[in-house]
């Protein structure tokens, strides 16, 4: 299988709404060891001026790998997923994300690099709130192993 | 008491920690995060595909690496930018007999990159490493300082 090196360029629209979960923040903070007051309780979250818990900084990545499952999911992009490296990660955040957010995520495929049997794919995830803010940018690149690889 | 980008010099450690990792630490974190690939919790799966066994989750290490960082500066929000390289995986022995013996121990030391008065930031760079390897490279929190 070959990776379609057409998908540079490409964008997938907006996926479904993600509503960001008290419950959520809390589960992800536990799993990576956070243990900063406002993400669990809201009145340490509102004393450092937040309307609700507040999500660790890597929490987007949730919301960015559901708008990544249409690219690796699109059978014209030609991913073995069982083959995918995740190569490197970046978060930059506009404004923090908080409990009862509504996001979603745009995503953009901005290089694809062919590499021995293989090829890396770099992708950018623009998510915003439902009334258009933006929230976070998150970019990823993925190496796919070729068969030798 | 708060932090002021005048406190700061470029090579100052701000942080340290000790991350010790389990099965059920991956497990938790795959339910966290919906990243189910089996290379994060089935050994045989793993070793089938070339891995010298079950590996942590990248974004895991990514994730819990930064705490270093949001400790010191005592609010998780003034993380404003955050990247990484992987270049090594953590590989997670199955210690589930074991209760508190860790699978992997993940060492993170914190200190100042560079420091940008204009933009009122300051670049705190990352050293995480496992077994003496490092694990991510070019680990970079961009933190806000007020």
């Amino acid at each position: 299988m070959t990776i379609n090196p057409d998908l540079q360029g490409r964008s997938y629209p907006a996926t479904a709404v993600y509503t960001v979960g008290r419950e959520k923040i809390r589960e992800f903070a536990h799993a990576v060891k956070a243990t900063h007051p406002a993400h669990f309780d809201a009145e340490a979250a509102a004393a450092l001026g937040h309307r609700d818990v507040v999500a660790p900084p890597t929490f987007a990545i949730i919301v960015a790998q559901q708008a990544d499952a249409q690219l690796i999911n699109d059978p014209e992009a030609g991913i073995d997923f069982t083959r995918v490296v995740h190569a490197d990660q970046r978060f930059t955040h506009h404004r923090p994300i908080v409990a009862g957010d509504e996001l979603v995520a745009e995503l953009h495929v901005d290089q694809v690099r062919a590499m021995g049997g293989g090829a890396m794919i770099t992708t950018r995830a623009e998510i915003s709130t439902v009334e258009g803010e933006k929230t976070a940018t998150t970019t990823s690149s993925i190496l796919v192993r070729g068969e030798d690889q | 008491m708060a932090i002021t980008l005048t406190d700061l010099e470029v090579g100052q450690e701000v942080g340290r920690s000790t991350i010790e990792v389990t099965r059920l630490d991956l497990v938790k974190y795959a339910g966290a995060s919906g990243d189910f690939n089996p290379i994060h919790w089935n050994e045989s799966f793993a070793r089938g595909v070339d891995l010298p066994g079950v590996i942590a989750h990248g974004m895991f290490t990514m994730g819990s690496a930064v705490q270093a960082v949001t400790d010191w500066i005592g609010d998780p929000t003034a993380v404003v930018d955050y990247q990484t390289r992987f270049t090594r995986p953590v590989v997670v022995e199955d210690t589930t007999a074991q209760p508190g013996v860790p699978g992997a121990t993940v060492e993170v030391t914190g200190v100042v990159g560079a420091i940008d008065t204009d933009n009122s930031t300051a670049r705190i760079d990352l050293t995480v490493s496992a077994g003496g390897q490092k694990v991510l490279v070019k680990a970079q929190a961009v933190v806000r300082i007020w």
